[in-house]
């Protein structure tokens, strides 16, 4: 946490103090409490609003704000945010923003194969636990060094796509074109460094776009940049400390974990700003590997610059082999460890099973297991018991003793499933066959062991369950 | 004069910074050549760069960086796995885990004296393994030993983790006498420290570990797993064979603790490995990930019952259907499995842990290698190709 704890006594002061009902803990004390664990915001208190309660508000807003800066890219929406951190340890509270993910296309690249990763990338959809998997961006990079061919694919990425935009370039004179073009959606500017950091600084100002500090390896020299291009009016940066392999990831991952110290801590706000990681740089060290090769590593690196902290993550193509792992990850780390994935225990009812022929099944209350065995059998005519394994997979489950013979007879006596089919037979999941035993000994029912992924629920039961014992009770709607 | 001049100044500062104007009226700049000198206008941004000179050096003032490094009051113990000839052993060497002083690659903080390794993972018979394991080891899957085998050779493996699954009575029930030859056959096979595991089953392994702890008296291997329901057999056995306990909890911080503490009333604490389960990506990864980060956290900051090196059983990991399903939408599964469990492995690496046990070649080399480079400054003359691994 913070160096300066903040406590819910520190913000009711400057509430209302009304108690007026308009939120949902309904107490100026309440809401405090909430704002301090970041469930709600400020704007979720309508009174404060109110004129007269502007400087508690002003009060507030800088009490609230997060050590590492919140900046957002892009407009409309698919705008994104990146930044806005508390902590250092998800498990302190929470990561806030997820890392955001954007793609790279170069002025040198070939008209449609520009086109075809835009479209990759803004297609790019995978489904887990309820909602749909993204991608954030799109980098469009200046290789030809000339303005012309820059600002023509800027313009060409910007009429494909409403995605928000980074412009890459060492030259001001490059970046200026590409502003003139996509400017009011807000690209990120990357980067400013040693040698052209005044001129950004500018641009970024004129602009009112966000703006990249990179400098590779060092520090110091990008708190040094930070300060001087603050000290010029600009608000909204991000720092790319720079990504390599070899002995050089040893200083990239150090120092993504000594800014990150150093900004959350509130010690030193300069460096209080969201971080980015670019692996994309790794092909422009390619030797003659397949894209394979570089794809392998390129999404190593991520992987590890996601969990030390980077904010924003910019890789060459959304290959789904390469990136789902990263896309996953960074879902994994950013979900609220508060609230648990997990559904409530109980029975379900597919279809209209009937009490001689239908098949009872069991999985786990792992959000995730429940959604992708809702998918597979949601057409079935079947019962479903949801056993209470705190949130945990069944092969996890398994193994933590959290999905056990007790929890099975639990479940069996509280959904009252006896009551509802006639048979005696409970299918449990393949990846809890060796729990068979145990189960038949505490519940008293036979035990099929079923398939070990989902997918293969209706075959199993073709196979297992139809004209063996039992008619096609469970058959497909 | 001097204030007319200093006004000048700021007046010229304000106006190079953009937010300022300069008047000047009845002003006659006779010197030929007009030095601004800043060094005495602290509190001013610095501005030099803005004068256009191609020669001179942006202005850019280093106010140079204090890395926020703490020092942390415990420390994690050493643990030493395998022994060798001089050592009452037949290993060709020992790995030692364990010693770290700081988080994990906090390398501003301090350099730790052991490098996290990696253990190949066989089995007593073939369990349903992904096609890309298959492919890797070929025939020598048919006998443990070949592959145990295979994983030193081919794939330079630092240890062996052999689990006796069919032992389980719901599986095959092989007999612990039958285990045991197969374990013995193994010291022979190969010269890397072992790890040996049972089935899972309480029971079973409570009878089988022992024995198998007898039979590799000397050897100091890592014994397989010893649970809050099962640890008193396999502490008994490590403590009269001198062989390390791997003390496993399910992803919770309390029972880890506590397992420890009960181990402890048998065992020198160097003689102890935990394991906090490493749930595979996607499907619980993260609870895996925060118990290990407070798990190291807490050892650092003293408490001496979580002191102990963590182990993780990677392979977790093929659990999830992104790594192993066949769909063309997915891409290719011979680079999609590998990397869903060399990813499982990043995020533990970063956690704190100090002995992976894997399945994958692939995966292996690559944490090795990444081990490499950050904690012993190795740099890879050429971009390495990690995809060739186990092909």
């Amino acid at each position: 946490m913070t160096k300066k704890k903040l406590g819910p006594m520190n913000l009711y002061p400057l509430l209302p103090r009304t108690n007026c009902g308009e939120c949902v803990p309904k107490t100026c004390m309440g809401f405090a409490v909430q704002l301090c664990e970041r469930g709600l915001t400020l704007a979720q208190c309508p009174p404060l609003a109110d004129p007269k309660f502007q400087i508690g508000l002003e009060k507030l807003e800088a009490l609230l704000a997060p050590p590492v800066q919140e900046v957002v890219i892009g407009r409309g929406e698919r705008e994104v945010r990146v930044g806005g951190q508390l902590v250092m340890h998800r498990h302190e509270l929470r990561y806030f923003n997820k890392t955001a993910i954007f793609t790279t296309v170069d002025d040198t690249m070939a008209g449609e194969d520009i086109a075809s990763r835009v479209k990759e990338t803004s297609s790019f959809a995978y489904p887990y636990i309820g909602h749909t998997l993204r991608l954030d961006g799109i980098t469009v990079r200046s290789l030809s060094n000339d303005v012309d061919t820059f600002q023509k694919t800027v313009e060409m990425v910007n009429g494909l796509t409403g995605m928000p935009l980074v412009l890459w370039s060492a030259d001001p004179v490059i970046i200026s074109a590409g502003l003139e073009t996509a400017g009011e959606k807000r690209p990120l500017i990357y980067a400013a460094d040693e040698s052209n950091w005044e001129q950004m600084a500018e641009l970024a100002n004129h602009s009112g776009c966000p703006l990249a500090v990179h400098a590779d390896g060092n520090v110091g020299t990008i708190r040094s940049l930070i300060s001087a291009i603050s000290d010029r009016g600009v608000k909204n940066l991000l720092i790319d400390p720079g990504c390599g392999f070899g002995e050089t990831l040893r200083g990239t991952l150090d120092n993504m974990t000594m800014i990150r110290t150093s900004g959350i801590s509130g010690d030193d706000s300069l460096m209080g700003h969201p971080l980015i990681g670019s692996p994309v740089t790794l092909w422009d060290l390619r030797n003659s590997l397949p894209d394979e090769s570089i794809r392998w590593m390129e999404s190593c690196l991520a992987s590890m610059m996601t969990i030390r902290y980077a904010d924003l993550m910019i890789i060459r193509d959304p290959s789904m082999w390469s990136t789902l792992p990263l896309v996953v990850l960074i879902n994994n780390l950013y979900n609220d460890p508060r609230k648990p994935v997990s559904v409530e225990p109980g029975l379900r009812v597919f279809g209209t099973p009937d009490p001689v022929n239908s098949p009872v099944l069991i999985t786990s209350n792992f959000a995730l297991t429940y959604f992708t065995v809702l998918s597979d059998i949601e057409k079935l005519n079947c019962y479903l018991l949801v056993a209470d394994t705190e949130g945990l997979s069944v092969d996890s489950a398994v193994a933590g003793r959290k999905f056990n013979a007790q929890k099975v007879a639990d479940i069996i006596n509280s959904s009252g499933i006896s009551n509802k089919v006639t048979h005696r037979t409970l299918i449990i999941p393949g990846l809890a066959a060796r729990l068979k035993g145990d189960i038949e000994d505490a519940i008293k029912w036979d035990v099929m062991v079923g398939p070990r992924d989902s997918a293969g629920i209706p075959g199993y039961l073709k196979e297992k369950w139809e004209g063996v014992d039992h008619k096609p009770g469970w058959s497909y709607r | 004069m001097e204030n007319e001049q200093d006004a000048l100044i700021r007046s010229l500062i304000k106006l190079l910074a953009g937010d300022g104007e300069l008047e000047l009226e009845q002003v006659t700049l006779t010197a030929k050549e007009l030095t601004i000198s800043l060094s005495d206008l602290s509190g001013f941004p610095a501005i030099t760069g803005l004068v256009p000179s191609p020669a001179s050096k942006p202005g850019l003032v280093d106010i140079g960086y204090t890395p926020p490094a703490r020092s942390y009051p415990g420390k994690i113990r050493e643990v030493i796995l395998g022994s060798t000839r001089g050592d009452g052993g037949s290993r060709v060497k020992s790995v030692t885990i364990g010693g770290a002083s700081t988080p994990p690659f906090h390398l501003f903080e301090g350099t730790d004296p052991h490098s996290p390794v990696v253990a190949g993972s066989v089995f007593d018979i073939v369990p349903p393994l992904p096609g890309p394991v298959k492919e890797s080891f070929g025939d020598a899957l048919l006998d443990p030993c070949d592959w145990a085998k295979a994983w030193v050779d081919r794939y330079g493996a630092d240890l062996i983790d052999l689990d006796l699954i069919s032992t389980d009575p719901y599986l095959k029930d092989t007999p612990v006498k039958r285990a045991v030859n197969l374990v013995e056959d193994l010291l022979q096979a190969v010269d890397v420290p072992l790890i040996i595991g049972g089935s899972g089953n309480p029971e079973k392994d409570a009878k089988l570990l022992p024995k198998v702890a007898e039979v590799c008296a000397g050897e100091r291997i890592l014994l397989s797993s010893a649970t809050m329901n099962m640890w008193e057999p396999v502490a008994k056995a490590a403590q009269e064979y001198n062989h390390v306990v791997l003390a496993w909890s399910p992803i919770d911080i309390n029972q880890a603790k506590e397992l420890n503490r009960k181990l402890m009333g048998y065992l020198p604490p160097d003689q102890i490995i935990m394991d906090p389960t490493s749930a595979a990506l996607g499907y619980g990864l993260e609870y895996s990930f925060s118990v290990m980060e407070r798990i190291r956290h807490a050892g650092l900051m003293g408490d001496r019952e979580l002191q102990c090196p963590m182990a993780s059983g990677t392979a977790n990991s093929w659990g999830a259907r992104e790594a192993w399903k066949r769909d063309p939408e997915l891409g290719p599964r011979e680079y999609r499995g590998p990397l869903w469990e060399t990813t499982g492995a990043l995020a533990f690496l970063l956690a704190g842990i100090d002995l992976f046990i894997m399945v994958h070649p692939g995966g292996a080399r690559t944490i090795e290698d990444i081990v490499g480079w950050l904690a012993d400054g190795i740099n890879p003359p050429t971009f390495p190709d990690f995809i060739g691994v186990g092909h």
